[in-house]
């Protein structure tokens, strides 16, 4: 089932163009990372999803109009917009009372459990908690509620590294499964490498590449070439190059080559799949070379 | 935007997962609770204007018995006024600050969730934005004339209890101070007061005020009073009138009607009368218009704004 489906999603701020032509569809039970460079569209694309924002284009989220139908739809999406959203003078009993009240899909008792497990007391007041246990109790809130679509903007900035692997960790293990979808924006993307089943590269507007997990390792690979070989490998056109240590490390996208299989690029040196960031820098620095010198 | 908005595919409908029953008002119950919990002034300041006027009045009582020595020799009316005049007082005293406090809390209910960025919370939740706003609203409108009551009449009936206790121990009389201190007629008066004039008559003025929070990206104090200020000298210089200024001072004041409830002060079958002619005024009813185009407009800004 698609959980979200654009088609020629467009928005501009004026003169920006944040989102041009976005077409886009994610199914359920992905965990979809929208990765890309600041000022990329990313969160606009996903305020567009929430419906915070209006767009042009087709845009459907759960078979809604998330512009015109967002409180509806809230019932069945969750977000963290951003760390520190929570605001800083309610009590942790009361977020719980709040969230319980007014979302029909909240489990009280699940959100209980889970801080129970922190050290935040629900007698607290958010201004006192430091910024990771924040962090926690939101996460808390979000996992208690039962939605099918969860949207997450940066949930882990400013997070030191042993809240962020909790932070993942706790929605691998005690949140997600095959029914529920999330989609998550965020630049440490060495984290999320093995969390993600698909993955999408956005720049300047547009998609540059949107494809799951098992795709990117069947069809990017990583060589250390051998230093007598790298004029034999640079000939096969490699999308990027990279030197490490006095190594070369070419990244072969096996999609544009013809004829050209793992085996042969093996005998260059050892393969490997390209993490997300080295994957990102390559697409990422084509784009910014194939693009049309028109700002010069 | 899209014409098939309702062609949800039918595996949607196939929810393993029955989402408890809430009721449409529950959304706004906690709304308003939530605005309670944040903006606390909204009952603590007309609190501590009643204690404070209590201490006062307990440190006062000493000279209570002399006082109303020298009373029993006026007239009743004038004993009616002497008695009264601390009752009134304390009354006006949380009215206004019932009326400070809804303006600062107005100007603020829709700047301060952007400002400080909460509006990604609040909007991640299925509350929607008329909800938002009629809860905000609410406050000022209904909530804080409610609670002013509800303060003054506690503070009023404590007032009585210690004159009478003191009057007692001092060996004197308590008739006088029951007979000429219509305490059941002046919360009667004070409850269509507050909810009539501070409420309805001024909603319009607190629609303003939220639609200017919820427009303004900073001072919305100047936002809110300068335009206002604005078309008075336009109108001054262009026209050589000043009819908006009337318009804002009469509604400031209460205009005829406003009077009308307030004053018919204890004629007891009047106030009645005052009342049906209050809430027939076409003066009431095109406020409230302004004001509920006030308020849908803030509505509107609320989905188009994020944080500042």
């Amino acid at each position: 089932m698609t959980v979200i489906e654009a088609r020629g999603l467009r928005k501009a701020f004026g003169a920006t163009i944040a989102l041009d032509g976005v077409d886009l569809r994610v199914e359920e039970g992905r965990i979809l990372g929208l990765i890309g460079p600041n000022g990329a569209g990313k969160t606009t694309a996903l305020n567009a999803i929430l419906g915070l924002t209006p767009y042009q284009g087709e845009l459907r989220v759960l078979g809604r109009n998330p512009w015109t139908e967002r409180d509806q739809l809230m019932r069945d999406v969750c977000f963290i917009a951003d760390v520190a959203v929570l605001p800083r003078w309610i009590k942790v009993s009361q977020a719980l009372d709040y969230v319980a009240g007014v979302h029909p899909r909240f489990d009280r008792a699940k959100a209980e459990s889970f801080l129970a497990k922190t050290t935040i007391r629900s007698a607290s007041k958010v201004r006192e908690l430091s910024k990771g246990m924040v962090a926690q109790l939101h996460l808390a809130l979000v996992m208690a509620i039962d939605a099918r679509l969860l949207v997450l903007d940066e949930p882990t900035l400013g997070l030191d590294i042993l809240y962020r692997k909790q932070f993942y960790d706790s929605l691998l293990n005690d949140y997600f499964d095959r029914s529920r979808t999330i989609v998550v924006t965020t630049h440490q993307v060495e984290e999320i490498q093995n969390v993600l089943t698909d993955l999408m590269f956005i720049n300047r507007g547009r998609i540059v590449l949107n494809c799951s997990m098992e795709e990117v390792e069947s069809r990017y690979v990583e060589v250390t070439v051998h230093p007598e070989q790298v004029a034999a490998a640079r000939a096969l056109k490699p999308i990027h190059e990279r030197q490490v240590l006095g190594r070369s490390i070419l990244l072969f996208d096996l999609m544009t080559l013809d004829k050209v299989d793992r085996q042969q690029l093996a005998a260059f040196g050892d393969t490997r799949t390209p993490s997300i960031a080295d994957l990102f820098v390559a697409v990422m620095g084509n784009q910014a070379s194939a693009a049309p010198g028109a700002r010069r | 935007m899209n014409t098939e908005s309702n062609a949800v595919p039918e595996s949607f409908d196939s929810q393993p997962i029955a989402p408890a029953a809430i009721s449409p008002t529950q959304p706004f119950y906690w709304s308003v609770r939530r605005e309670l919990w944040e903006n606390r002034s909204i009952y603590i300041a007309p609190l501590a204007v009643a204690a404070v006027f209590l201490f006062s009045f307990l440190i006062s009582a000493i000279h209570l018995p002399s006082k109303m020595r020298a009373a029993l020799a006026l007239d009743p009316m004038q004993q009616q006024e002497l008695i009264g005049k601390p009752y009134n007082f304390v009354a006006l005293s949380i009215m206004a600050t019932a009326i400070i406090v809804g303006v600062f809390y107005s100007l603020d209910a829709l700047h301060g969730e952007r400002r400080d960025r909460t509006i990604l919370f609040w909007k991640s939740l299925p509350v929607s934005d008329f909800t938002t706003v009629l809860s905000k609203a609410s406050i000022p409108i209904v909530i804080l004339p409610l609670l002013a009551f509800a303060i003054t009449v506690a503070t009023q009936c404590i007032m009585l209890l210690v004159s009478t206790a003191v009057l007692l121990a001092s060996g004197q009389s308590v008739t006088t101070v029951w007979t000429h201190l219509p305490l059941f007629q002046m919360s009667l008066m004070l409850f269509c007061h507050l909810l009539g004039v501070h409420g309805l008559w001024y909603a319009p003025f607190y629609g303003w005020l939220l639609l200017v929070s919820g427009w303004a990206r900073r001072a919305a104090f100047l936002w809110a009073a300068l335009p206002l200020l604005a078309i008075g000298v336009v109108e001054k210089i262009v026209f050589n009138t000043s009819h908006f200024g009337a318009l804002l001072t009469s509604r400031l004041t209460g205009g005829s009607e406003g009077a009308a409830l307030t004053g018919s002060a204890s004629m007891h079958p009047m106030t009645y009368l005052a009342l049906g002619r209050f809430l027939s005024s076409s003066g009431l009813w095109i406020g409230l218009a302004v004001a509920a185009a006030f308020l849908a407009a803030a509505v509107r800004l609320r989905r188009y704004q994020g944080p500042i």
